[in-house]
């Protein structure tokens, strides 16, 4: 009976594991196809043209640099402005915690249809033109919260008795910081910055408020692509991002475990 | 709303003892940038997204503000329909998500070691790649010729989808349907990683205590890990609901004139029609809708049992 048991789980749990993997094999699938039409969405015969000329369709590759840049940009900001909020609660007593704590809530628990158009009649009223800039603004805004929540376990976790014997061992605020306080919240920086990235590169519907026609991003380039009829480009591009990120995770943790077991 | 903070992990947590209590002015510096930050692009727009509500006039002459409150009552006399099905559509992916979500959770938690970390990094995957890309991989998923579509007319399974109203014709794609399987799948990562975070977080010595004492497996579970995963439960529902409320990326890719939800009549409204009074009163009316709806939920999932 508990053998039963024990393999249903098993079994429901690789399919609904499945379910999410899926559409990554199909998009991986379809980078090989050469479509007859513009819809990318039948399969008619095996190519690898798209892989040997990812920036074959006109405007892609630009997309992509965009969203690279405002990527990169947003999860720097953002992860340096969120690290000294995550700090400042995770070591400070100070009034008004529980209304900053709110404030950083706020955004996770709104929409981001709300928050996109919210932006944009504030940028409206003030005057200010759609852009790279008014994305970059928005994405640092959303993001920063995230950053603040994965940063934040960390620092609250953190012993305090390690900083202490690094005072008590003659290590002045600024040598204690960078080299005993930092170091062990590094881990929460990084996941913090990589989920800013990741929340930055992939928003569409917030920076569809913000943006212009001069200021396209890979997720934009897709909306406009899936109504006029997709690429195959565009599967190699999220086929490459899949590996790409796979690839990255696995090596953090192979790379981490080996030092952990080096120590 | 402090509630809401205090069942989301990590944002209403007791606090270390104070080691920089002389130094006051630091907390203030640290936050000030990033607070500053939030307050003029995420407070402040929410003001001007009110006024525009009660400002009259158009795009090409301007803007005036009147207080014509009636606009509210306009928005939700034409678009009732959408904000409705917006919240359905969220509500039953939220409630699927949760019953997919809750056995990968516990299997991932019951992993040791590297297996666990694999499975953690296969459900985090979709993160790193374009959600866009993924959601349109579902049009070819659910298309006619292929076998998904093929396996659901021969077990029946369309006919049933007819019948309850989910779909229109023999076909998966551009459905009630469709549109929810979508939902589910972008979301489903949102409902298993706090879901997991609060499992792992489970003793196990409870359950063998549990075991001992000659408890079923379904009591085990019912009077031991699903109230200990509670607060996992919140976090997920809370995170899955609000982002698909809004979202109106799979209704628009999977779905048909008959699914339209209310983030696809906001974006028309203020991107295309250009009616910016409207489409603010109606990204209000969204807004306060979920705060209302997830304040009553996260009373009645009961602060007291999360604790």
């Amino acid at each position: 009976m508990s053998w039963i048991r024990r393999h249903l789980l098993a079994f429901v749990a690789m399919a609904v594991l499945a379910i999410l993997l899926v559409p990554n094999v199909v998009v991986a699938l379809f980078s090989f196809n050469k479509p007859n039409g513009r819809y990318n969405y039948e399969w008619i015969r095996p190519s690898a043209d798209a892989w040997l000329n990812p920036c074959g369709t006109p405007g892609i590759c630009d997309a992509l640099g965009l969203s690279l840049r405002i990527g990169i940009t947003a999860s720097v900001v953002a992860t340096v402005l969120g690290t000294m909020i995550a700090f400042a609660l995770g070591r400070h007593r100070f009034r008004g915690r529980a209304a900053t704590n709110m404030l950083i809530f706020m955004p996770m628990a709104t929409p981001e249809v709300v928050m996109g158009s919210s932006l944009l009649t504030l940028f409206i009223a003030m005057g200010i033109p759609s852009g790279a800039v008014t994305i970059l603004i928005a994405h640092i805004m959303f993001c920063l919260s995230f950053v603040v929540v994965a940063v934040k376990a960390r620092v609250s976790s953190l012993d305090p008795r390690l900083e202490e014997a690094a005072a008590d061992l003659g290590a002045g605020p600024v040598a204690t910081f960078l080299r005993v306080t930092l170091p062990l919240v590094a881990p929460g920086i990084a996941a913090g910055a990589l989920l800013a990235f990741s929340l930055s590169f992939d928003d569409y519907i917030i920076t569809n408020f913000n943006a212009s026609p001069n200021s396209v991003t890979f997720p934009m380039y897709v909306w406009g692509a899936a109504q006029r009829g997709t690429p195959v480009q565009i599967n190699v591009i999220g086929t490459i991002m899949f590996v790409l990120s796979v690839g990255i995770v696995l090596t953090a943790q192979f790379v981490s475990g080996r030092r952990a077991k080096a120590a | 709303m402090a509630e809401i903070a205090a069942a989301v992990p990590g944002t209403g947590h007791p606090l270390p003892p104070p080691h920089e209590r002389r130094r006051n002015w630091v907390p203030y510096a640290l936050l000030l940038p990033g607070l500053l930050w939030l307050f003029v692009f995420f407070v402040v727009p929410m003001i001007t997204l009110g006024s525009q509500s009660l400002q009259e006039g158009d795009v090409d002459n301007g803007y005036t503000f009147t207080g014509n409150v009636s606009i509210y009552g306009q928005a939700l006399d034409a678009y009732w329909p959408q904000l409705i099905r917006s919240v359905g559509y969220a509500g039953t992916a939220t409630v699927l998500t949760l019953l997919l979500g809750y056995p990968l959770a516990y299997f991932i938690a019951s992993r040791q070691g590297r297996w666990k970390y694999i499975l953690l990094v296969l459900v985090i995957a979709p993160f790193f790649t374009s959600f866009l890309i993924r959601t349109l991989a579902w049009q070819t998923i659910l298309a006619d010729k292929y076998p998904v579509a093929g396996f659901a007319r021969w077990s029946h399974f369309t006919d049933f989808l007819q019948f309850v109203g989910l779909t229109n014709n023999e076909s998966l794609l551009s459905s009630k349907f469709a549109v929810i399987c979508g939902l589910t799948y972008n979301f489903l990562p949102f409902m298993v990683l706090p879901l997991y975070s609060s499992l792992d977080r489970v003793d196990g010595r409870l359950l063998e205590a549990a075991r001992d004492l000659y408890a079923t497996p379904f009591e085990t579970f019912r009077r031991i890990t699903w109230p200990l995963s509670l607060p996992g439960v919140v976090a997920g529902t809370l995170l899955t609901f609000i982002p698909a409320a809004g979202d109106y990326i799979n209704s628009r890719l999977l779905g048909n004139t008959q699914t339209v939800m209310i983030g696809q009549v906001i974006d028309a409204q203020f991107l295309r029609v250009l009616n910016y009074p409207l489409a603010a009163a109606l990204s209000f009316v969204l807004l306060v809708l979920i705060l209302g709806l997830v304040t009553a939920y996260v009373r009645r999932a009961g602060t007291e049992e999360l604790v």
